[in-house]
């Protein structure tokens, strides 16, 4: 399928989804960014493992996040991360200038404050791929103008 | 960089599966949600509705086709530019009934199921559910009642996966009240 328009709408229920279920007083708002997290988790495990089949070894840490921010991202978003930054101690900041799942939403501050919610499920996307290639990991997300947007990644010692 | 070269992956293929594993994750968790099947299939049909209200203007502003003549014609858009430009598969249309107003649309692969084992306490699951409402809701939106269902799943034991469809009725364009 050379298309990410399902994609895109399916996201867009999936996020529908997840906050209606929670007006309906069963979850405060933290619990469905988590599940839209966790989703994104299970995702990002499959897909990285598919992607992965053919390719040679990783040598560091370091490699492995150029692996992400170009041929995972290229692969969800087709175009890669736009700027990687590390501080050599286990936390890197992936920024995004035009993030896919933001970029219909606004191009300023308007509806800044969904913004979390779009940007749940990605998270989740990284932390998984990252997990099945055994590196452990906390990923956020920030926005202070859509569409840009950072992913800060911090990797957990083991 | 040098590695660069050993490291391609057919990217539209990858694409499609983020959109497979993305709806497995959903399908999972509904039934989590939900107690039985028969509320996840219908959750899954209304958040296909709500796909295909939207997803017929991007249809329409890219494929460039105008109004249908007949049913015949539509079943024809759908299963050669709809299904190939969305999932990238061209299902058959066959089993027309004798009024033309009702035919099959049969899925060699459904890109949907590809890594998709239903277990046994899930039997009345319909895993693809999200099609028919897709269908349904794009369809409403250029005037066609539809009825979309199942007929055949392989993912249930079938040969084949067959989507059954059913012209009910035009829907009348009708001015809003007090327009001229």
């Amino acid at each position: 399928m050379a298309d990410e328009a399902p994609f895109q709408f399916l996201h867009n229920e999936l996020i529908q989804y997840i906050s209606k279920s929670a007006q309906n007083g069963e979850t405060e708002n933290g619990r469905n960014i988590t599940k839209l997290e966790t989703m994104g988790f299970r995702v990002g495990q499959g897909l990285i493992e598919r992607l992965t089949k053919d390719t040679t070894r990783f040598k560091d840490e370091l490699d492995i996040m150029k692996f992400i921010c170009k041929d995972f991202w290229t692969c969800l978003f087709k175009k890669q991360i736009d700027n990687l930054r590390t501080n050599h101690q286990g936390i890197y900041v992936l920024q995004d200038n035009k993030f896919r799942l933001l970029s219909q939403l606004s191009a300023g501050k308007q509806y800044l404050e969904h913004a979390p919610k779009y940007l749940a499920f990605t998270c989740g996307l990284v932390r998984g791929a990252l997990s099945n290639l055994g590196v452990k990991s906390i990923v956020t997300a920030e926005v202070s103008v859509m569409p840009a947007c950072k992913f800060q990644v911090m990797i957990q010692k083991m | 960089m040098s590695r660069q070269s050993n490291r391609t992956t057919d990217s539209k293929k990858m694409n499609s599966e983020l959109f497979t594993l993305t709806y497995g994750a959903l399908v999972t968790q509904l039934c989590k949600d939900y107690e039985n099947d028969e509320e996840v299939n219908k959750q899954l049909d209304k958040m296909g509705y709500n796909i295909g209200v939207r997803l017929i203007e991007d249809f329409l502003a890219r494929s460039s086709i105008g109004r249908c003549q007949d049913f015949r014609e539509t079943a024809d858009v759908i299963a050669k530019v709809a299904f190939k430009m969305y999932l990238g598969t061209t299902p058959s249309v066959t089993n027309w009934s004798p009024a033309g107003d009702e035919f099959s649309l049969i899925l060699e692969n459904n890109p949907l199921v590809d890594f998709v084992e239903l277990p046994d306490n899930h039997s009345t699951l319909i895993y693809s559910n999200l099609l028919c409402g897709v269908l349904r809701g794009a369809l409403e939106m250029v005037q066609m009642a539809v009825d979309v269902r199942f007929a055949q799943d392989t993912l249930r034991g079938d040969n084949v996966t067959e989507i059954r469809m059913k012209f009910i009725k035009r829907i009348e364009e009708n001015l809003p009240a007090g327009d001229e």
